[in-house]
């Protein structure tokens, strides 16, 4: 039996501020997770990681992550790793992206992301 | 302290030099992120999980108020306002922009710092007790060996590409507080029957994956024989060396397969067919480097203080603070104090700018400009005089920073962890936070007494968890953060791997394991002066595992 599908984004870190970044369906690059293109099946997927990995110029290791869909279809992280790059470190909620949406802490799939 | 002459100098800025262009180069696509990557490592630049880091190296832990105000200055100027002191007497910046970090290296450039030698497989920043030179224990400095195999090692054409990191610890003090028995080598400063100073050499020691406690190649090395000796070493690793395969390219795997005996026998066997006269230092030189780390002009001063013992009467807090934070100095009427980094629910380590000035100012004023980082995540006033202690706390108490925890349980090693680290597998913060957040009572922390709590966030064991009288290490388990407890570690001249305690515990469950293990050690222990390592020693592993794992007590 094929084993099931979990839906990925293409993630990242921005060359020049380090910061977490993801794919767009436009093949850009944007730091909202709900604007992430989602691959909805293997080559989908490789072909977005195809489109990812040269842009070097713009970004850092590029990678496919799993990421579940909320009702409306937006994606939120499933591993406990990738929902702290959705935010920042857990211990200071004034850093990283969760400093500027701290309205979008929790809960991550009802926000449709960061 | 070590003062840069022009060769250093010249080098740090052609170094910053350099990686500028090569950080121009990478902006502007002419560099990949694979011919990058080894260029900025070299530099002390990683990729973290939300940003870029910055590992700046603060040679065996020692600096001055210029120096650390510089470090500040750069937490406001190009970072979020404060700096992560590491288990490596380090600091790291944890939000460091691309482009500005050639400017933060000419910064530190401008003050005789860098990032050198703080990532990559060459022979990283050594490592020193971060008591050197005050404490009363001191056989010798530390320094003045770690600043020759800083010199020796830095550049040096034949270990720049290593099977693998190499780390080199000093300690001066049978007291062994540089955990030179979980370094690569580990040097132990002694002195032979006929008075002479030496070394005990220890390698193949370490952490992370593969814990192993060094083992003794020398019993005595004499001080002159220091380079040709570590060369030796050195060229035996490096061509015997697992480069096969990254996880067991360390010397203390090399150490482990080859057998002590043997492998001792080859580093004999190189360091006698070398022209060690060639490599050793030149006496003229030690003197000359000896000479940086003269103490300082101490006062002539009684060993006890009046308005010490006056103000300890006066005020519990700032006697508790005195007993708990200050150790022997090797001066009479002198102490040396430990400032700590661990205030109650802060990240262990971590420094805002406003609490580094604090510290520049109280180093300038009280501790003859002299500073020292700790591999404990602390820093270290080393030259105080007792007279001065109640002007130094009354100002740290002001910054936040006169918690009374030194070597208890709220002094928690924990490695930056999944809050930050992008190889780690579980966090470590916010696990030491609750535990310390359990135990801010300073009377039950007190009575509590030593209790080295050290977590890490990865196997690779940046939070030394092996070592800890209680060690946590956080992995990941089913997708969920989890947390394995070993027990009766020791970092010191004792040095000890914990004991796996068994299953792990979830993050909610890890304070409440910590308590129940407090609680039986407290009932179990002979008496007060009984610590926890020796209490564990006595009665071994089962009443402590029983403690961890009844869960019915904590319901009760």
């Amino acid at each position: 039996m094929a084993k099931l599908f979990k839906p990925k984004i293409i993630s990242a870190n921005d060359l020049l501020a380090g910061d977490v970044v993801y794919m767009n369906s436009g093949y850009g690059w944007t730091r909202k997770l709900a604007e992430a293109a989602i691959a909805h099946d293997e080559n989908a997927a490789d072909a977005l990681l195809e489109k990812a990995e040269p842009q070097q110029d713009k970004v850092v290791g590029p990678y496919l992550a799993d990421v579940a869909l909320d009702d409306d279809g937006r994606p939120f992280p499933t591993h406990f790793r990738e929902k702290f790059r959705t935010r920042g470190p857990s211990n200071r909620v004034d850093l990283g992206k969760q400093a500027t949406n701290p309205e979008r802490r929790e809960p991550l799939a009802a926000s449709g992301g960061i | 302290m070590y003062r840069y002459d022009e060769f250093d100098a010249a080098y740090v800025k052609n170094r910053v030099k350099n990686f500028r262009e090569q950080v121009n180069r990478r902006i502007d696509g002419s560099l990949t992120e694979d011919e990058f990557k080894p260029l900025r490592l070299m530099n002390g630049l990683y990729l973290q999980l939300h940003a870029y880091m910055l590992r700046v190296a603060i040679p065996y832990g020692t600096l001055n108020s210029r120096q650390m105000r510089t470090l500040a200055m750069i937490a406001t100027k190009y970072d979020k306002g404060y700096g992560h002191l590491t288990t490596r007497q380090n600091i790291q910046y944890n939000w460091p922009a691309l482009k500005d970090v050639p400017d933060i290296l000419d910064d530190l450039a401008d003050v005789e710092m860098h990032a050198i030698q703080t990532s990559g497989n060459c022979i990283r920043n050594v490592t020193a007790d971060h008591f050197a030179g005050a404490a009363a224990d001191e056989i010798e400095d530390p320094r003045p060996t770690a600043e020759i195999v800083r010199q020796w090692s830095t550049e040096h054409p034949e270990f720049l590409y290593l099977p693998r990191k190499f780390k080199v610890a000093v300690t001066g003090s049978p007291n062994d507080r540089a955990v030179t028995k979980a370094h690569d080598i580990g040097l132990r400063m002694l002195r032979n029957n006929a008075g002479e100073p030496g070394y005990e050499v220890i390698v193949g020691g370490g952490l992370g994956r593969s814990p192993f406690v060094g083992k003794v190649v020398r019993d005595f090395l004499p001080k002159a024989d220091l380079l040709p000796y570590l060369e030796a070493i050195l060229r035996v690793y490096n061509l015997q060396g697992r480069r096969d395969n990254k996880y067991k390219a360390r010397i203390k795997i090399l150490v482990h397969e080859t057998g002590t005996d043997e492998l001792r026998a080859m580093i004999e066997e190189e360091f006698a067919k070398m022209d060690g006269p060639s490599i050793a230092l030149d006496p003229s030189e030690i003197e000359r480097i000896e000479n940086y780390f003269a103490p300082p002009q101490f006062s002539d001063l009684p060993a006890e203080s009046v308005a010490l013992s006056a103000a300890k009467a006066a005020d519990a807090e700032f006697a508790t603070w005195v007993d708990v934070n200050t150790d022997a100095h090797k001066q009479s009427g002198y102490t040396i104090v430990t400032v700590s980094a661990k205030a109650i629910g802060e990240a262990p380590g971590d420094l805002t700018t406003a609490q580094m000035n604090v510290i520049a100012d109280l180093a300038e004023q009280y501790s003859h400009d002299e500073l020292r980082i700790s591999h404990e995540q602390n820093a270290i006033l080393p030259h105080v005089k007792l007279d001065d202690l109640p002007a130094v706390h009354a100002a740290l108490v002001e910054a936040g920073l006169a918690t009374a925890n030194a070597n208890l349980i709220s002094d928690i090693i924990a490695c930056p962890g999944l809050d930050y680290c992008a190889l780690a597998t579980a966090r470590s913060i916010p696990v030491a936070q609750d535990i310390q957040r359990r135990f801010s009572d300073p009377v039950r922390a007190k009575a509590i007494g030593e209790f080295k709590i050290k977590i890490s966030g990865c196997i690779n064991a940046c939070g030394h968890h092996h070592v800890g009288h209680v060690g946590i290490l956080g992995l990941e388990k089913a997708g969920i953060e989890n947390y394995q407890i070993t027990l009766g570690g020791d970092h010191t001249e004792t040095t000890a791997i914990g004991d796996r305690a068994g299953p792990g515990f979830s993050f909610e469950q890890v304070g409440p394991a910590i308590e129940r293990l407090v609680d039986a050690y407290i009932s179990l222990r002979a008496d007060e002066s009984e610590r926890f390592i020796d209490t564990y020693r006595r009665l071994g592993l089962e009443p402590f595992k029983a403690a961890l794992y009844n869960e019915e007590k904590e319901a009760a």
